[in-house]
Formats: structure tokens, sequence, C-alpha cells
């Protein structure tokens, strides 16, 4: 219990600290709809053509984003010197983990529940009718990138050229949850749009495959 | 003789008798001619690379539990040389590729996910070079390792499930699928000569790192002298 009690403190310090300044939510909102605009570009988006290829650069782009907004995660604890002084606070040290990485979910959830409806509008795809399956979906991929990519910035941010690294750690680390949630995201984009549990089905073992392994990894990332 | 050069002039021998049995002892086959034998080559080279990813994985593992630098230099040495062995892969198939099936390259399960795992490892590599202090860069590569090791099996999942254009797998595939005993026979053999060539790409991968190794510690305590 102390671990999860731990967890509730650090994730309202986490959560505190960004909505004061608002800085990851509002440059990883702006950068998504840049995206959004900029692969207008490469295809025609019309309806059929959005329905085909929507549901891929919108995942893409939140890779991109994800990859973006996971940067400061460990750096500003290291920038800041506060690693040692959040390792002492805790006694699990996953407990820092659980912390960053449900932020980091909700963070991206909430970029992602943002941009929908601008992505729907512009791309012409309807999406309320399958909006809480959407929902669920963009809950198990967010998770699965935050548990990847907690951890790896925990390791980017101890080398150098940090910035450029996580990306390349990260995204083909995430191959995975882009191809199953994009084709789960595909099919619900769809004109008879249905559920495509194998899909969930996998989102699921990759978030709880990951995490387990985090659980078990996660001290020696934060060794000093 | 020294043990180095006789194991060298061994493994040379067994890849040679390995081309021999690949070009002259393994029948033609029916349907693609002689450029299948291209098959002996490639496939043992990716059974080859997939052994050393294994052995940097165990590596890996071993170092977090332990902490002996040998874990380390092990693991580096297996990552690269499973780099090479893929490399060696993702450079014939297209090779084989495209007079079989048309095309230099598709998106297939196998050989999109083996672009991935080369990606992967080119990103353990890449990392081992951004982190300065040794323990450190020990510690880091073989965390990230055993994240992309348990990453390879979900990368090939996915991709065989939803992105694949289906060819059926010959080898371990479908009933009905197979090669012919002999030619099964060939690339066992073909594989075990690669394997001495793995192993022997290790040992010296791994004498080198352990010399690079001792060095930076001499130039550590020259420096704090």
């Amino acid at each position: 219990m102390a671990l999860l009690s731990n967890t509730a403190v650090l994730l309202g310090k986490e959560l505190r600290t960004e909505f004061r300044s608002r800085e990851l939510l509002t440059t990883t909102t702006i950068f998504v709809l840049i995206v959004i605009v900029l692969f207008s570009f490469s295809f025609d988006p019309t309806s059929e053509e959005s329905r085909r290829f929507g549901a891929g650069l919108l995942w893409l782009a939140f890779l991109f984003a994800a990859s973006l907004m996971l940067q400061p995660c460990f750096l500003r604890e290291q920038s800041n010197d506060t690693l040692s002084a959040l390792r002492l606070s805790v006694s699990d040290p996953f407990a820092i983990f659980l912390a960053k990485l449900v932020a980091n979910t909700l963070f991206l959830l909430l970029t992602e529940l943002l941009l929908l409806p601008v992505f729907a509008v512009m791309y012409n795809v309807s999406v309320l009718p399958m909006l809480h399956w959407l929902v669920l979906v963009f809950f198990l991929g967010s998770l699965g990138v935050s548990i990847t990519g907690t951890a790896l910035s925990a390791i980017s941010a101890q080398a150098r050229m940090r910035e450029l690294l996580l990306p390349l750690l990260l995204l083909p680390l995430l191959t995975p949850i882009l191809v199953a949630s994009t084709e789960v995201t595909t099919a619900l984009f769809d004109r008879s749009p249905y559920v495509q549990w194998k899909g969930v089905g996998f989102l699921a073992v990759f978030d709880l495959a990951f995490l387990t392994i985090l659980w078990l990894l996660g001290e020696y990332l934060l060794e000093e | 003789m020294k043990k180095s050069v006789l194991s060298a002039m061994v493994v040379l021998l067994l890849l040679g008798a390995a081309a021999y049995a690949a070009f002259f002892v393994a029948p033609t086959d029916a349907k693609q001619g002689v450029i299948y034998r291209i098959l002996f080559l490639h496939v043992a080279s990716a059974w080859t690379g997939l052994t050393s990813f294994f052995i940097c994985f165990i590596a890996n593992l071993l170092y977090v539990l332990r902490r002996q630098p040998r874990w380390d230099w092990l693991g580096v040495s297996a990552g690269e040389t499973g780099l090479v062995f893929t490399t060696v892969v993702l450079l014939t198939g297209p090779i084989w590729a495209h007079p079989v099936w048309g095309i230099w390259w598709t998106w297939d399960a196998r050989l999109t996910s083996t672009f991935v795992l080369w990606l992967l490892y080119v990103s353990y590599l890449l990392l081992r070079t951004l982190v300065e202090e040794p323990e450190r860069r020990a510690l880091l590569s073989a965390l990230f390792g055993i994240f992309a090791f348990i990453d390879v099996p979900l990368v090939f999942g996915s991709i065989r499930w939803w992105r694949t254009q289906h060819p059926q797998p010959i080898i371990m595939g479908a009933p009905g699928s197979g090669l012919d005993p002999t030619m099964y026979k060939v690339l066992f053999f073909t594989w075990f000569a690669m394997l001495g060539l793995m192993t022997l790409l290790l040992r010296q991968r791994y004498r080198l790192e352990a010399m690079r190794g001792d060095l930076e510690i001499i130039q550590r305590e020259s420096e704090a002298a």
C-alpha cells in the first residue's frame, strides 16, 4: 500500500508541475496540430481516403509528439538535481516510474482528446458513434507509449545528445503499438465501424509486458 | 600454432565445406532453379544473427544482476556480431526476392520485423557511444538491450497478424510445406559453419573489448595520479 500512497503523492507533484506552466500540453498539442495539417498535403484528404490513412497518420503524429513530450520527464529532475531527493523520498523506486507514467498517460490522453474533434472535422471522419471505443484504444495505446517512454527517458537523460537519442531508442520499440492501434482505429473509422478485439487484447498484452519489466528493472534505471 | 589461427582455419574449412554443399550437394529447386541456393546463406545468417542477439540478451541480464565487466564485453560483442549477420540477411533477402517475387522488398512480417530488429540493435550500439562513464554505459545499454529483445516477439506478432501479405513460412510452417531432406541437412550444416564463424568473431571482439576496458582503467588511473 506504501507504493500506492507514494505514487499518489508523486503523481500530485507531476500534475502540479505541469498545470502550473502547461508547457508540455501546449507544445504537444500545437505539434500534433502542425503534423495533422502537414500530413494533409501528402494525400487528398477526402472522406474515403481519410478512412484508409487517417488512423495511421493520427497515431504517427501521437508517437512523434510523445517522443518530444517524454523528453523532460527525467531531464527536468536531473537539471534541477531533484532525482536523488526523489529517490530518497520513496521506499520503492517503482513509485517514481508509476507516478510519471500515469502523468504522461494523462497528458497524452488529454492531447489526443483535444485533437480528435479537430481531426474529425478536418479529415471528414465521424468519430461520435464509436467515441467510447476510441477512448479505450487511445488509453491502451498511450499507456504503452508512456510505459516504454518513461523507462527510456530515464536512460536517455543520462547520455549525451539526449534530445536526439530518445526518439531513436523509443520509436522502433513502439512499432507494435503503432501497428495494433492503427489497425483498431482504422476499424473504428470504418463506414460500418467495429471493434477489433484482437488488437485491443494485443495492446493490453504489450502494456502488461512492459509494465512488468519496468517493475522488475526500474530500480536499476535510477541507479546513481 | 596459435589457438586463434588454428580455430580460424577450422572455421574457414567449415565455411568452404558449407559453400560446397550449398552449391553441389543440395538438389536444385524445381520451381526456383539455382537462385534458391542463396537460402543457405540467407537463412543460416538469420538463425546465427538471432542466436547472437540471444547471447547479447543473456549477457545483458547477467550484467544487470552481477555487474561484472565481462558480461558487458560479451553483450556488446554479441550485439555487434548479431548486427553483422542480420545485415547479411537484409542484403541477401532482396537479392533473392527480386528474381523470385519480382520485387526487391515487400513489407512482409519477416522482412519488416528483421528490419526493426536491426534498427533496435543499431540504437543499442548508438546508445553505447553516447555514454562516457564505462559502468553507466554498461548498465544503461544492458537495460535497453533487455527492452529491445523483449520487444522483438511483439514486433513480429503485430506485423504478422496485421501487416503481412501472408507468404506461408516454409520451414516450420503449415503441413505440406517444407524442404527436401538433403536441403535440410545442408541448411543445418551451413548454420553450424556460421555458428563457428560467429564464435570466432565473438571471441575476437570480446578480447578487443576487454583490452579497451583495461586501457580505460589505466587511462583513468594515470589521469588521477
